[in-house]
């Protein structure tokens, strides 16, 4: 084989793809940011000009719930992305994703509490009050404990605090690596929740939560199968102890 | 993992980016696609912009009513063309104002059957030949909690049910929508179980609140709301008024209405607009009027108590939602 197609594959095996730091971070990253906003900035702008349905509070909530979904599922499939291309380079946006995921899942919850709950007060006192602010405490509680979809949806949320809260290098180091990636590893509960959320609120046409149930089960299923993988083999592979 | 930074590599290492690409690559970079294609995929049935449905043909002789609700601000043409729950035409509220272009209403036959003296296909035209078209402004509060108010133009049900002469045993009519799948896109899914089946009890259906619709602000129903005839009961949830309507048919016995067939837990065969009974994942006392921020207080029948609360006499409403 000529030596240079021999370096090639070579280098193939350890690097598949290099990219510079800068590239990375000047390039790559803020348009990986850009394109996260973008669902966003669509319904701002879509809200702002008229180009949402009837309902837009209806829309504008449906949107966010299923963006924070996506996100979660594309920070779930960046592992199995990044063994499957080795292109290790994805690991490097996988936070990003999370807090997207985060960040959609916030806005969703946001938007419920003023569409859904404010917007349902009762004002004895005028809008400007103590009680409107202990009325819409009282309101969201109460929903949160009576309806059980409200109930994993907020439970989906409450659990991607944490992991959004302990993302920085600084918390990784703090909580020592072993520890972060057993907290982070709440992200399969939380991609389970959010699907049941999803699954349980649909009238009768479960097509989209099915689909995405069966994203996240394909995705969690990795995980399985590298588990299986990692106790079958008597010396563990390198690539399988990865954190995942 | 060793993630090599540029500064680690020397040059000779860096593989040019035409070599690296290969073949092995290759397949797995469309693994990858294919992936990433699925969660994209999922996006597929993300809002797509609604189109409001051409004015349609201007209805003749149209009378005001009594029975109309004129205290509140009626919605737009366009947002009653625009959002619309008619699964037959898909589950998204658009999907219909998209769909529903491809439904042939004329001609339109109603069938005719069951306990009666004057069982029939009868014609749509004449069906209304004869029939005084008036202009009833209702309330619609949909089971999902949203509501609008809407300026209908029908008539009576309980004209073209005395034409049918009902015997004594006709306690109930149930009620199909067409269920065809060339001309209805969403009946190739079994989301529901077709076709869309709905009901009324004798006395109910008799009530001159009750109407057949074939008009909207004063011109032909468009499709997507139910064309060319729908009913209308503006004291019950939504689903109640079932749309393009082919069957009619007088029983005996309390039909399965189609929502109470997929959730008996969640629908019921009477379905009043209550306040007070909750669907059992969200709540009825409030509702969001289409184009409003502040949610209403729902109304006990829709607001339309002083005239059917009568009909529920010594009935539990909690029991019989």
């Amino acid at each position: 084989m000529a030596p240079l197609a021999r370096r090639v594959l070579d280098a193939h095996k350890t690097t598949q793809v290099v990219l510079s730091a800068s590239v990375i971070k000047w390039g790559l990253k803020p348009a990986a940011f850009t394109a996260g906003l973008l669902p966003f900035a669509w319904l701002v702008w879509a809200g702002l000009t008229g180009n949402l349905s009837p309902n837009p509070l209806s829309d504008i909530t449906n949107e966010t719930g299923i963006w924070s979904l996506r996100f979660l599922c594309i920070t779930l499939a960046i592992t199995p992305l990044r063994k499957g291309t080795g292109w290790h380079v994805l690991i490097r946006f996988r936070r990003m994703a999370g807090l997207f995921a985060f960040f959609y899942g916030a806005t969703h919850f946001l938007i419920y509490v003023i569409a859904d709950r404010f917007a349902g007060l009762d004002f004895p006192d005028g809008i400007v009050a103590w009680s409107t602010a202990r009325n819409l405490v009282v309101s969201v509680a109460e929903d949160i404990y009576k309806r059980p979809f409200i109930t994993i949806g907020f439970l989906t949320l409450v659990m991607l605090l944490p992991l959004a809260l302990t993302s920085t290098a600084g918390m990784i180091r703090r909580l020592g690596g072993k520890r972060w990636q057993a907290l982070h590893r709440l992200t399969y509960v939380a991609v389970i929740t959010a699907v049941i959320h999803y699954w349980w609120l649909v009238k009768a046409d479960v097509t989209s939560p099915r689909y995405y149930a069966l994203i996240a089960a394909f995705l969690l299923g990795m995980r399985l199968w590298w588990a299986k993988a990692r106790l079958l083999s008597p010396v563990p592979a390198r690539a399988t102890r990865q954190a995942s | 993992m060793v993630i090599k930074h540029a500064s680690d590599i020397r040059s000779s290492e860096i593989t040019d980016k035409k070599l690296y690409l290969n073949r092995r690559d290759f397949i797995r970079a469309s693994g990858t696609a294919a992936v990433a294609a699925g969660i994209l995929g999922a996006s597929q049935s993300e809002l797509q912009a609604a189109v409001p449905a051409p004015r349609g043909r201007k209805l003749e002789g149209v009378k005001p009513s009594p029975l109309s609700t004129t205290e509140e601000r009626q919605n737009t043409w366009d947002q009653i063309t625009t959002y619309n729950n008619f699964y037959e035409f898909g589950t998204d509220k658009e999907a219909p104002s998209l769909h529903a272009k491809s439904l042939k209403t004329e001609p339109w036959k109603i069938v005719v059957e069951g306990e009666c003296a004057k069982p029939a296909a009868y014609q749509l035209e004449d069906i209304l030949k004869g029939q005084t078209l008036e202009e009833r402004i209702y309330r619609l509060r949909c089971v999902e909690a949203w509501s609008m108010v809407i300026p209908w133009v029908g008539f009576p049900l309980s004209s073209l049910i005395k034409r049918c002469e009902p015997t004594s045993k006709a306690k109930f009519v149930e009620f199909n929508t067409l269920v065809d799948s060339g001309q209805m896109i969403g009946v190739r899914q079994p989301v529901l179980r077709w076709p869309y089946k709905e009901g009324l009890r004798m006395d109910e259906a008799m009530h001159p609140l009750t109407i057949m619709a074939v008009g909207l602000y004063g011109e032909v129903i468009p499709n997507q709301n139910g064309a060319p005839i729908r009913l209308v009961v503006p004291w019950k949830y939504g689903f109640k008024n079932v749309k393009s309507i082919v069957r009619m048919r007088f029983v005996e016995k309390q039909p399965l209405n189609t929502w109470q067939e997929m959730q008996p837990s969640e629908y019921g065969f009477y379905s009043n607009v209550n306040p007070s009974v909750d669907h059992p994942r969200w709540t009825q006392a409030t509702e969001r009027r289409i184009g409003e921020f502040f949610r209403r207080k729902t109304l006990m029948f829709n607001g339309y108590g002083d005239q059917v609360a009568s009909l529920y006499t010594g009935m539990d409403l909690k029991k019989f939602y």
